[in-house]
């Protein structure tokens, strides 16, 4: 592991030049994956996922179907090698974990009511790990249901908020995340509702306050970015250009 | 609820998601009207009690009962290698067992997503809040570290499970007696104990929002938000599950009232 920095922010810039409200640099790229109902490739900073869905299809076992909805399921995996030290592949108690905060992320945007005794299967893999791979695979998720065509109240759209020299930031980064002193995962549909919420670290409440107000600001940006490569996924111009990935240098799509 | 019901003997063995969902209209309308089935006010717990040093042979022990739920946590501690990236500071694990005698709907076998959440939410809480002073239980850097294993034994499932195992941990740790003797590494102490996280857990039903729930209030929830408050207010752990969304409004009125009842809890209880 690196060794903890001295100051996370000099003058306003953080580590790597972004300022306390900036998101990494985001890059979309829909339906890589041919067998899978729908997909998407996101690049977060140097994080790296690919998202897979399957469904609505046929639950097996049959005895885990719910007769008046579909039931969402989510599995988080990290790939051994998308860490400095090699992980054993398989479930940790970590991904177990996430795994199961995922699909209650989902739960409340597909509609599951229309499908019922089917399940919508939602893979993430976490090629390259570099901090907030949770909110990447929440983001990359929705993309991909949304590419599946799966019917839902709307995308979700997620980032984290965290403290670091007392202050509240946007998006942090590997340093900021190992050596920071909170670090709030959050995902919110467009209209605010919080889908994803966990926290540890050590913040006040105002602090937390301010945390909250800030995730929205991120995941409006993030929101944008994801619907802009929707539009251009599935706009006539991209059909008739043979398509190409959606890529978007910084943060805001509409700037 | 993931697990699937087993078919009772009895029909009055129905399973607890059966009968929630049977009462939803009338706990929906008691709330309605500003009460819950047990009279309890909407930021009001159910009875606590706390009685450590029931298992002997541990480090430190609880019993938390809170309500109808009944928990055993057990600490022990015994020396060991430090995690090759923390090498100058002690280990905690925490783990639960869901075990079958607590609910006719748990199943024998390795812990599932259940458990695993309980446990790392719990387990946040005390490792975030630093209420382990972590790095006195550090012998030789690299080498040699006391490990802290904090076992969570679910005896009975009366509903809200993470706050009393939050109580019961927090409990048993503040009553738990480092083994230096035992090893030959010099005299017994106290475990290095600073501070007193509490874990207090809301639900949205109705529109509002609920602490400590019941059974079947957890049942019935679309929201479930656990708030971990340390002494001087801060927090250090959250998670927000279930399918329902939460808004922005409703959070910080769960931090406030999370707050307010987890101060109550360690005046009462956990005091030193």
């Amino acid at each position: 592991m690196s060794e903890k920095p001295e100051h996370f922010i000099v003058d306003g810039k953080r580590l790597d030049g972004r300022s306390v409200d900036e998101l990494r640099p985001i890059k979309i790229k829909l339906s890589p994956l041919d067998r899978a109902d729908g997909s998407c490739y996101l690049e977060w900073g140097r994080n790296k996922i690919m998202a897979a869905v399957y469904g609505p299809r046929e639950l097996h076992p049959r005895h885990r179907q719910n007769l008046t909805k579909a039931v969402v399921q989510y599995r988080y995996n990290m790939a051994a090698f998308s860490v400095d030290d090699r992980i054993r592949p398989g479930h940790s108690r970590r991904s177990i974990e996430i795994s199961k905060v995922g699909r209650d992320a989902f739960e409340y945007v597909v509609f599951t009511k229309f499908f019922p005794k089917t399940a919508v299967d939602i893979f993430i893999e976490v090629l390259q790990a570099d901090a907030g791979t949770r909110t990447a695979g929440i983001n990359a998720a929705s993309l991909a249901l949304a590419d599946a065509g799966i019917p839902m109240r709307g995308l979700v759209s997620a980032c984290a908020v965290g403290k670091v020299d007392g202050e509240i930031v946007l998006d942090l980064m590997k340093e900021e995340d190992n050596f920071g002193e909170a670090d709030v995962p959050i995902a919110m549909t467009a209209g605010g509702k919080i889908t994803h919420l966990q926290m540890d670290g050590n913040l006040t409440r105002d602090e937390f306050y301010e945390a909250l107000k800030l995730a929205k600001i991120g995941c409006d940006k993030v929101y944008k970015l994801q619907r802009q490569a929707l539009i251009e996924r599935y706009s006539k111009e991209y059909a008739e250009n043979g398509g190409d990935a959606t890529t978007r240098p910084e943060g805001d799509a509409d700037e | 609820m993931g697990e699937t019901p087993r078919p009772g003997r009895k029909v009055m063995q129905m399973s607890d998601d059966v009968m929630a969902e049977i009462h939803r209209d009338y706990l929906f309308n008691l709330v309605l009207k500003g009460e819950r089935d047990d009279g309890r006010a909407f930021d009001e717990f159910r009875d606590i009690s706390i009685e450590t040093g029931v298992a002997g042979m541990a480090e430190g022990s609880a019993l938390v009962t809170l309500g109808d739920t009944q928990i055993l946590v057990g600490v022990k501690i015994q020396p060991g290698e430090p995690f090759p990236d923390t090498p100058d500071v002690g280990v905690i694990i925490t783990n639960t067992e869901l075990i079958p005698m607590a609910s006719p709907e748990y199943e024998a076998g390795p812990p599932r997503e259940g458990a695993i959440e309980i446990a790392r939410v719990v387990d946040r809480g005390i490792r975030e809040s630093k209420a382990i002073d972590l790095e006195k239980l550090c012998m030789v850097k690299g080498e040699k570290v006391w490990i802290i294993f904090i076992d969570i034994h679910v005896l009975n499932n009366g509903g809200n499970i993470i706050d009393a195992a939050s109580i019961g941990s927090i409990a048993a740790l503040l009553s738990t007696t480092l083994p230096a003797e035992r090893y030959g590494l010099g005299e017994d102490s106290p475990l290095p104990v600073r501070d007193i996280p509490v874990a207090v857990t809301a639900i949205e039903f109705g529109g509002e929002l609920l602490l400590d729930p019941s059974l079947e209030e957890g049942k019935l929830a679309g929201t479930v938000y656990t708030v971990i408050t340390n002494s001087d207010g801060s927090i250090s752990g959250m998670q927000k599950s279930g399918a329902e969304p939460l808004t922005i409004d409703q959070a910080m009125r769960v931090v406030d009232m999370a707050g307010t009842a987890a101060a109550k809890i360690r005046e009462k209880f956990l005091e030193v």
